[in-house]
This record gives structure tokens, C-alpha cells and sequence, in this order.
């Protein structure tokens, strides 16, 4: 629940309970979860230039820089009409999210075995679909691919939670060291 | 422990988020960190999806949430909203666990 409150960002809270739940370390979650949480902040820069809010408010708005936002944001034309849609998207979010957070933490208590109710199958499901809509491209298809497979290869021979690390450094040194066409 | 970890965690997030929202435009504006850093979600969760459905602990391991992942994949390719796709992998592996 405080994660939802805290953190709100969907897929680093995913990752963080994903890593943990699998048996990995606390800290090798809490640093996929940040690496998730990297791209936030070129959704900020986006958006600092198209809403110019300041002060008090930028520490208030920083909190809802987020994939949906930043769509909602950047289709519209006008700054009344895309502040409008930043506040507008992330107190809806937030709220909906939050609410949705409680029902589920109310909820287990009332729940069987999880994997009876197939729940342990839920969270890749849930991955592959924030995934999807970033792989409409040839070359973003092959990293998503390599990495998984990578993963997988790594698994047996490092702590939980580690193959994801060597997963980001890799493919952060692939995308800083690539030729510039 | 944990709870550490939820608050370290969320700050990093955070703080992120308002780097973001306050760093002069042109630290962030380098053409290879852009390229760079929206790779790194794409190449996680390909990563998550893998070690979630193929391993228990540091087992690999080949069971009904393979078939779930299918399940889930062909949803996605139809273009099924996000609680539809879930759903869909969750009931997929309650019903061969039923069989």
C-alpha cells in the first residue's frame, strides 16, 4: 500500500515485489526498480518545457511524471490545455491506483493459495503487456528478446534479482557505445 | 528490511522524476543518453517476463505458466486491454492446474 502511495510508478513497483517474491534481495529490487524508473526522468525533461511550472508545484507535479501523463500531455497544444491534462490525468491516476492498491491489500486476506487462482502467472502477463507497446520496431524486439534469453542463461549461477542488473548494464553499455548513424 | 527498501526505493524513483522535471535541459539532451535510457524498461521487462514464467528460485523450470504466457501474448497481439491480458494468463493457469 505505502508502495503505492510512495513510489506510483507501476512498473518499478511490479519489478520491486517481482524481484523480492521470486527470493531475490530487497536491494537487487530496489535497483531494478530505479533503473525502471530512469525513464521518468526524460518524461520530465519533456514536460518541464511544455507545462513551465516552478517551485512548490514542481515538487507536487514531479511526482506524477509518468508514461500516461506524458501522453496525455503532449498531444494537447495549448500550456492552459496541457497543464489541464497533466493535473487532470495524474490526480485521476492517482487516486484510481491508490483505491485499486487498497481493495487488493483488503482482498488477500480473503484469498486461497494464490497459484490455485493461476496468480503466479499474472505478473509476467502483466510485464509482457507494459512491454508490447514499446516494441513496434525491429531493433527494440531483438533487445527485448536477448535480454530475456540472457536472463534465463545467467539465472542458475547468480543470486535472484541479479540477472535483471547484468541485463540493464548490458544493454545500457550496447545503447552508450553504439555507432551513431 | 523491506520497508527500507520500499522508502530507499521510492525516492530514487522520485527524485528521478523531479531531475527530470529540473536539470538543465541540455545534461539530459546528449543524443546517446537518449537513445539509451528507453531501452533499459524494454530490456527489464523482457528480462522480468523470462525469469518470471521460465524459473522457480534459481531453477529453470517449464510448467503451466509458459502456457499462460502464451495465452497472455496472443491477447496482446489482439490488442486486449492491460486487466484482459492478466486475466486471461491468471485463469489459463488455474484451469490446466485444474486438469
Amino acid at each position: 500500500m505505502g508502495l503505492s502511495l510512495l513510489m506510483f510508478t507501476g512498473a518499478s513497483q511490479f519489478a520491486l515485489v517481482g524481484v523480492i517474491g521470486s527470493g531475490g534481495s530487497v536491494w537487487a529490487g530496489v535497483a531494478t526498480a530505479t533503473l525502471l524508473g530512469l525513464r521518468n526522468a526524460l518524461y520530465g525533461l519533456r514536460l518541464s518545457d511544455l507545462l513551465n511550472i516552478h517551485g512548490a508545484r514542481r515538487l507536487a507535479a514531479a511526482h506524477f511524471v509518468l508514461d500516461e501523463t506524458t501522453a496525455m500531455t503532449i498531444a494537447r497544444n495549448s500550456e492552459r490545455a496541457r497543464r489541464l491534462a497533466f493535473w487532470a490525468t495524474g490526480l485521476a491516476l492517482f487516486t484510481l491506483w491508490n483505491l485499486g492498491t487498497l481493495i487488493g491489500a483488503l482482498a488477500t486476506h480473503a484469498l486461497p493459495n494464490p497459484r490455485v487462482l493461476g496468480l503466479d502467472a499474472a505478473p509476467p502477463a502483466a510485464f509482457l503487456a507494459l512491454l508490447a507497446p514499446r516494441l513496434r520496431a525491429r531493433e527494440p524486439l531483438a533487445i527485448a528478446l536477448a535480454a530475456g534469453v540472457i536472463a534465463l542463461v545467467c539465472l542458475p549461477f547468480v543470486p535472484a534479482g541479479i540477472p535483471l542488473l547484468i541485463v540493464a548494464l548490458l544493454v545500457a553499455g550496447f545503447g552508450l557505445l553504439r555507432k551513431t548513424k | 528490511m523491506i520497508w527500507a527498501g520500499v522508502l530507499v526505493g521510492s525516492a530514487a524513483c522520485y527524485l528521478l522524476k523531479l531531475a527530470g522535471l529540473s536539470l538543465p535541459q541540455r545534461w539530459l539532451q546528449d543524443a546517446r543518453i537518449q537513445r539509451t535510457v528507453p531501452l533499459i524498461p524494454i530490456a527489464l521487462l523482457a528480462a522480468l517476463v523470462a525469469t518470471q514464467t521460465f524459473a522457480t528460485g534459481q531453477h529453470l523450470v517449464l510448467d503451466v505458466r509458459a502456457a499462460a504466457l502464451g495465452v497472455a501474448l496472443i491477447a496482446v497481439l489482439l490488442r486486449a486491454p492491460f486487466l484482459v491480458v492478466v486475466a486471461s494468463a491468471a485463469a489459463t493457469a488455474a484451469l490446466l492446474r485444474l486438469l
